[in-house]
């Protein structure tokens, strides 16, 4: 019992320190000037995303979101930001235009019109769950999941990843008839 | 299960998304839209985990995984654009790239 109730309290702790991370660097992707600083915060944000994805016993997608997100999307982003070079824009300079309170508001009305959905549709119901066997999230049982009910989503996705990546170097390539 | 319930991860998940969706909409900077529409993907994966975790079914995560390979998809060519729209010494902001405009 004193186990279960330590336990507990310590899963609280991670889970405040992480959302908490969360949310503030969600923040500061938004609000900083420099891009490089808000590429920064997203890493951050995605790190304490992947502890969230822990603690709901999701091993594989957190470990895939570090290297993945955080190892390689990111790095592109820092590639493209440091080739672009930095251009500095301040959101909230110049007194809020109509443009800026219309964002905030549908953005309230976003965040709002979700918790309430939520809220309503299965409020008390979410409060517990159960436990999972020990096997639930482990990259053994997505592999598995992967080649047995989802092989239709692994194979598109495959493509997927190709038709961009064929659409990237398109983009990307130089050539003189464009230019 | 220990810890807090699935409610409050959707309450992240749901705050991550209005997070991003306001950075989308009063951003100029492409590449900052992009950047917002990764918060944007990442509740939605918050939410598609958590409620995996509450139905203890393995499809949740798969949708997770799917989601961020589409991600990685749209960064591919969103950043590619952003790399062909600064070669042509166009203005890196989506309110002034408005050549389509019908």
């Amino acid at each position: 019992m004193i186990v279960a109730s330590t336990g507990n309290v310590i899963v609280w702790i991670v889970w405040v320190g992480a959302g908490f991370a969360c949310l503030a660097s969600g923040i500061a992707v938004v609000s900083f000037s420099n891009p490089f600083y808000s590429a920064l915060a997203l890493i951050g944000n995605l790190g304490s995303l992947a502890v969230l994805y822990l603690l709901l016993s999701a091993e594989f997608v957190a470990a895939a979101q570090v290297l993945v997100y955080a190892g390689a999307v990111m790095v592109m982003f820092l590639f493209v930001i440091a080739y672009v070079g930095p251009r500095m824009e301040t959101p909230w300079a110049g007194g809020p235009t109509w443009q800026s309170v219309g964002a905030v508001l549908a953005a309230g009305a976003i965040f709002v019109e979700i918790i309430v959905a939520v809220a309503l549709k299965a409020g008390g119901r979410l409060s517990h769950s159960d436990h999972v066997n020990r096997t639930f999230g482990t990259p053994g049982w997505i592999g598995r999941l992967f080649l047995t009910d989802h092989l239709l989503a692994f194979e598109i996705t495959s493509i997927v990843l190709l038709i961009a990546a064929v659409g990237g170097v398109i983009l990307g390539a130089h050539t003189r008839r464009t230019a | 299960m220990l810890g807090p319930g699935i409610a409050w991860y959707l309450g992240i998940a749901a705050f991550l998304f209005a997070t991003g969706a306001l950075g989308v909409l009063i951003r100029r900077n492409p590449i900052i839209v992009l950047l917002s529409l990764e918060i944007m993907l990442n509740g939605g994966n918050l939410a598609l985990i958590a409620f995996s975790r509450h139905a203890r079914n393995g499809a949740g995560q798969i949708f997770a995984l799917t989601v961020m390979a589409v991600a990685a998809s749209e960064v591919c060519v969103g950043l590619g654009l952003v790399v062909a729209i600064n070669r042509r010494r166009l203005a890196l902001d989506v309110d002034r790239l408005s050549e389509l405009r019908g």
